[in-house]
């Protein structure tokens, strides 16, 4: 598939995701657009890493392309998995806190207690 | 049409409505399932790739504890569809609106240029997703990383509790 189709899903997903942290009002449903929007991100990585010029027949260009080439954006992609699991349980973690302690998860309620 | 594309397209419909199902459903529960759904749709997408290894990674860490996760936090708060408030609807318009100029915005950088010409993302081959490739290169060029994420873990795992503590 050319790359652009790539680029462009992806995009179309972290858009998605934007518009959820900015339009709903419950912060579990923005985190989990946050996941989304790092899942777009992951997307994007793997199809890069696999991106290679068309093959023309007959074509005497002399790529440095060895077997392996790549290979970074699927390692990054683990760290970014990585990264994002740990998130997640710190930032639940706060949340149950502030529930516990407010008993809501209104991001507009919880904007105030800074007053 | 091959079937490759027939699966590309297939799986990129099923992730942008289940990604905008995310977002309209009323229930938070409901947008948890639309999100593993879409999930899914991704590690199709991964394995039309051929990254294996990061296909079920994918599926395991983030459908399978990460969205547990996030079930057992909205079961623990009892949320219900009828305690959120709704936003004003100017402001979901203008937050649709921003979102729809930025994906403009990236698409009209993509369509205009030259270095994406004639470059495609190769499907259903290649050594590099393989698992003894990856973990090869995770464990020699990314050694340091590796460990360093593990202390990252530790220090995720500390924090969590911490601020869990009833006192």
């Amino acid at each position: 598939m050319p790359i652009q189709y790539y680029i462009a899903l992806s995009a179309t997903l972290f858009c998605i995701g934007i518009v959820g942290v900015l339009t709903r009002r419950n912060a579990i449903i923005i985190f989990m657009c946050i996941e989304l929007m790092l899942n777009a991100v992951n997307l994007l990585f793997v199809a890069f890493s696999k991106m290679q010029p068309i093959t023309t027949a007959g074509a005497g260009v002399a790529t440095n392309n060895t077997a392996l080439a790549g290979i970074d954006g699927q390692v990054f992609v683990f760290f970014i998995m990585v990264v994002a699991a740990a998130e997640v349980s710190v930032g639940l973690a706060i949340i149950v806190m502030m529930y516990r302690n407010t008993h809501s998860v209104d991001v507009n309620f919880l904007n105030r207690l800074k007053n | 049409m091959s079937i490759t594309e027939i699966l590309f397209w297939f799986l990129s419909v099923l992730a942008l409505v289940s990604a905008i199902m995310v977002l309209i459903s009323k229930n938070p529960v409901h947008s948890v399932l639309w999100l593993i759904a879409t999930f899914f749709a991704i590690s199709g997408h991964y394995i039309l790739l051929n990254a294996q290894f990061i296909a079920i990674v994918n599926l395991i860490v983030y459908a399978g504890a990460i969205m547990v996760l996030f079930l057992f936090v909205i079961m623990l708060m009892n949320l219900d569809a009828a305690i959120e408030p709704k936003r004003s609807l100017w402001m979901k318009f203008a937050g649709v609106i921003s979102g729809g100029l930025l994906l403009a915005v990236l698409l009209s950088v993509v369509r205009t240029s030259v270095d994406l010409n004639n470059k495609t993302a190769k499907l259903n081959t290649g050594e590099i997703g393989l698992i003894k490739n990856l973990g090869n290169t995770l464990f020699t060029k990314y050694a340091v990383p590796f460990e360093i994420s593990s202390v990252l873990f530790l220090s995720a795992m500390v924090g969590a509790v911490v601020i869990g503590k009833r006192n």
